[in-house]
């Protein structure tokens, strides 16, 4: 431990040095830096998250579903470096970007005024030997968030659009736990960043954030045929998809990155990412492998037509951390979700 | 009313030993996290109580040491967070000793894509009575390589107390399992020997497994011996839809569906509907997808076994159970065989190939019976001349590294 708290010193000088910076600095194999605000992402106070010159704010067409929490997601590509195009995967990002997600709650979402409260900001950081994940917790002020390993929880209290009020324990996922998601053939890497999830307009009618991104230069290999292009429905949105597209694409973002061959559910045999085009891969009549408790007495992942015979929805339907899928990152049931997973193990055919 | 201070006094002490010990799991996570090669992490005596599961990633050469089987104890009774108690992902040469492990939401400890990692001395255990609602695994290594668990124990496990999966070169020997589903199991996995352990009291003492629609798809080259294998009549307490699940209660040693198995040198003592059985994967009545898979044990070799068994009923909760009771009454055999062969190991007059053969011999006064479950146990037959052969022997398995 003390080793690394001198480290922490030297890093707290060199935060110095990034702070009279006007762009933030490429995150190129260096210790991490313990505050959030030595890296000068932000303009203005930190919580209200105005990016700074080259933080490029983006979106996801399907998120991941984080216990409801509201995300804000940015990216910084080092100057004069490009982020490839990749049609099937995660876009391929240079060494130097760091990707920023802050996880927040709003007081009162029918009430915006009120204001919200800042829990983490988690920051992807591509080095040149591979990606590392941090996760900084933001302090009880809301001035700036501290550096965090080991994880912790916090209590959440919020109001929803409906005017129902929540409370419960947020989890902040320690270091190794974000690899439990983000991994690839034993590597860290991002999920979201693909270019069906980004392809889709901040502003309504706008070009969309790849067509942005091509034009703003730092992305290389974008294909000039829009049709070429693949996207993803919007889970919660029936007008961009049918229920099948909707329920795989939920899958695809909330399952997809852990069951898929390359991911740490491989073992399984169960794979979940979009890609997939055999039934019984994704799940249907397969028996379970090591489900232990979480089979819930059930044979088989999915039963066309009866999501109560199904292992599938018994497991997203939970929220006991020895049955619930995924394992971790929620507390909460994603209770829209289960009813779209209902749905299309319903209307499957058998 | 005079007891009530009394009471009072007593309320805090009971309400913190409730409590998580977050300070001291953040401690220990840190430790882990920031782990150098050639650290030894050290637990404390102890119990301690935690909230969330523990984990190491892609770590090289660490040690993660208590202070003794009974000493350090790490529950996690109350876990909110994360599936496992202690997970060790994409590391190499990881020991962890000397410690136990208690009562995790899923699986105790859970070791994957990890080259070389020892378990010794280490318990894992879900406290009180067997129960469908304890997890999964005790010890659990997959899709790992040079695994080594020695001197340990495995308690309550709803599936299994020693479960390693889908790894390759495997060495399980001087260590315990009861109140389990099934004992040990070892599945889709290449070069594992388990040796000098013990299991009793589980559903089923040692299982050898090759299951389909697996990333690892074939295991082979497995050796049992010098394990006392008794009193494997436990109730199957596995949530349904488990493999395990269909093993009947009173089952000493199980191969299902993997080429390449010896059983010699054991005590397998009254387990009482299967001393050993030797099955293909149509016995789980499970339908196969996996166009891949071999569902048939070949090339098995059971031999110098000593078996024993009081007359008693096999279990009445089973079919097969059922079936025996039928057929033989008390004295169910000891040895079975489904009969279900594979028709590619068959010669032109259905005589095993050299290479392929199902070899039983030398077992003492072991009872045999061949079900004849191809043909709906119409030919049942308990003619043991068939198998009246001797096979080479398995090379061992060396796995490389010294021990801690």
């Amino acid at each position: 431990m003390k080793p690394s708290l001198l480290k922490y010193f030297v890093v707290l000088l060199l935060a110095g040095f990034l702070l009279g910076m006007s762009r933030p600095a490429s995150q190129s194999d260096q210790q991490p830096l313990p505050r959030l605000s030595a890296y000068g992402f932000f303009e203005g106070p930190l919580a209200a998250q105005r990016p700074a010159k080259g933080v490029v704010p983006y979106d996801l067409r399907s998120p991941l579903f984080t216990d409801y929490a509201s995300k804000l997601r940015f990216v910084v590509v080092p100057e004069g470096k490009q982020v490839r195009y990749h049609g099937q995967e995660v876009l391929d990002f240079p060494a130097g970007t760091t990707i920023i997600k802050t996880f927040f709650y709003p007081h009162d979402a029918r009430k915006p005024e009120k204001g919200r409260r800042l829990l983490e900001t988690r920051l992807l950081i591509r080095e040149e030997s591979g990606w590392k994940a941090l996760s900084y917790h933001w302090n009880e002020e809301q001035t700036d968030a501290v550096l965090e390993l080991a994880g912790a929880s916090t209590e959440v209290r919020w109001t929803d659009e409906s005017g129902k009020k929540w409370k419960f324990q947020y989890l902040m996922p320690n270091v190794n736990q974000c690899k439990g998601c983000h991994s690839w053939d034993g590597a860290m890497r991002p999920i979201g960043p693909s270019a069906r999830q980004l392809n889709g307009s901040l502003q309504q009618g706008g070009p969309t954030q790849l067509r942005q991104w091509a034009d703003a230069g730092f992305l290389h290999g974008l294909p000039e045929d829009h049709a070429a292009i693949p996207t993803i429905a919007k889970w919660d949105q029936p007008e961009t998809g049918s229920l099948d597209a909707r329920a795989r694409a939920w899958l695809d973002i909330n399952c997809g990155h852990c069951h898929n061959p390359h991911g740490p559910a491989s073992t399984s045999g169960l794979f979940l990412d979009i890609h997939q085009t055999d039934p019984a891969v994704i799940g249907v009549n397969k028996p379970p492998v090591a489900a232990g408790r979480g089979s819930g007495n059930l044979d088989y992942d999915i039963v066309p037509g009866h999501p109560d015979k199904s292992i599938l929805y018994y497991r997203v339907n939970s929220a006991d951390p020895g049955i619930m899928m995924p394992e971790v990152g929620r507390v909460l049931i994603h209770e829209e979700a289960v009813d779209l997973i209902r749905a299309w193990i319903q209307e499957m055919e058998g | 009313m005079k007891f009530l201070p009394i009471f009072l006094l007593l309320l805090p002490i009971g309400l913190s030993a409730q409590q998580v010990d977050e300070a001291f799991r953040k401690q220990l996570q840190n430790q882990l996290i920031l782990a150098e090669p050639g650290d030894t992490i050290d637990i404390p005596a102890g119990t301690f109580l935690l909230g969330s599961s523990l984990s190491l990633d892609e770590k090289k050469d660490v040690v993660i040491r208590g202070a003794g089987m009974d000493q350090s104890i790490l529950s996690f009774r109350k876990q909110q967070d994360g599936a496992e108690g202690l997970r060790i992902t994409n590391s190499s040469n990881i020991t962890v000793m000397d410690l136990t492990v208690q009562d995790a939401a899923g699986d105790c400890i859970k070791a994957m894509n990890t080259d070389g990692i020892s378990f010794v001395r280490v318990r894992t255990e879900w406290t009180g009575k067997p129960d469908k609602n304890n997890g999964s695994y005790g010890l659990y290594p997959v899709s790992c390589q040079r695994v080594l668990i020695d001197g340990c124990e495995a308690i309550g496990a709803s599936d299994a107390g020693i479960y390693v999966g889908q790894s390759h070169l495997v060495v399980v020997k001087n260590s315990k399992a009861y109140h389990n589903v099934a004992g040990i199991e070892i599945e889709n996995t290449t070069m594992a020997d388990v040796f000098d352990c013990e299991a009793y009291d589980n559903t089923g003492g040692i299982l050898v497994f090759d299951l389909p629609d697996l990333p690892k798809a074939k295991g082979g080259n497995v050796r049992v011996f010098r394990n006392h294998v008794h009193n494997n009549n436990y109730r199957n307490f596995a949530p349904k839809g488990n493999i395990v699940g269909t093993v009947p209660p009173g089952t000493g040693v199980l191969i299902l569906a993997t080429d390449g198995v010896e059983v010699f040198d054991n005590r397998i003592h009254n387990n009482i509907t299967v001393g050993a059985g030797v099955i293909s994967y149509y016995m789980t009545e499970t339908p196969i997808q996996d166009k891949d898979y071999d569902p048939y044990p070949n090339a098995i070799y059971l031999h110098d076994n000593d078996f024993a068994r009081k007359a008693t009923r096999p279990t009445l909760k089973n079919k097969i159970g059922l079936l025996l009771l039928t057929k033989f009454g008390k004295n169910v055999p000891d040895i079975l065989y489904d009969g279900i062969p594979d028709p590619a190991s068959l010669d032109a007059n259905g005589e095993f190939l050299a290479d392929q053969t199902i070899c039983i011999r030398n077992n003492g006064s072991a009872t045999f019976a061949n079900l004849d479950a191809a043909n709906d146990f119409q030919g049942l037959s308990q003619d043991l001349t068939p198998h009246d052969c001797t096979r080479s022997a398995l090379n061992p398995t060396e796995l490389g590294m010294g021990n801690p």
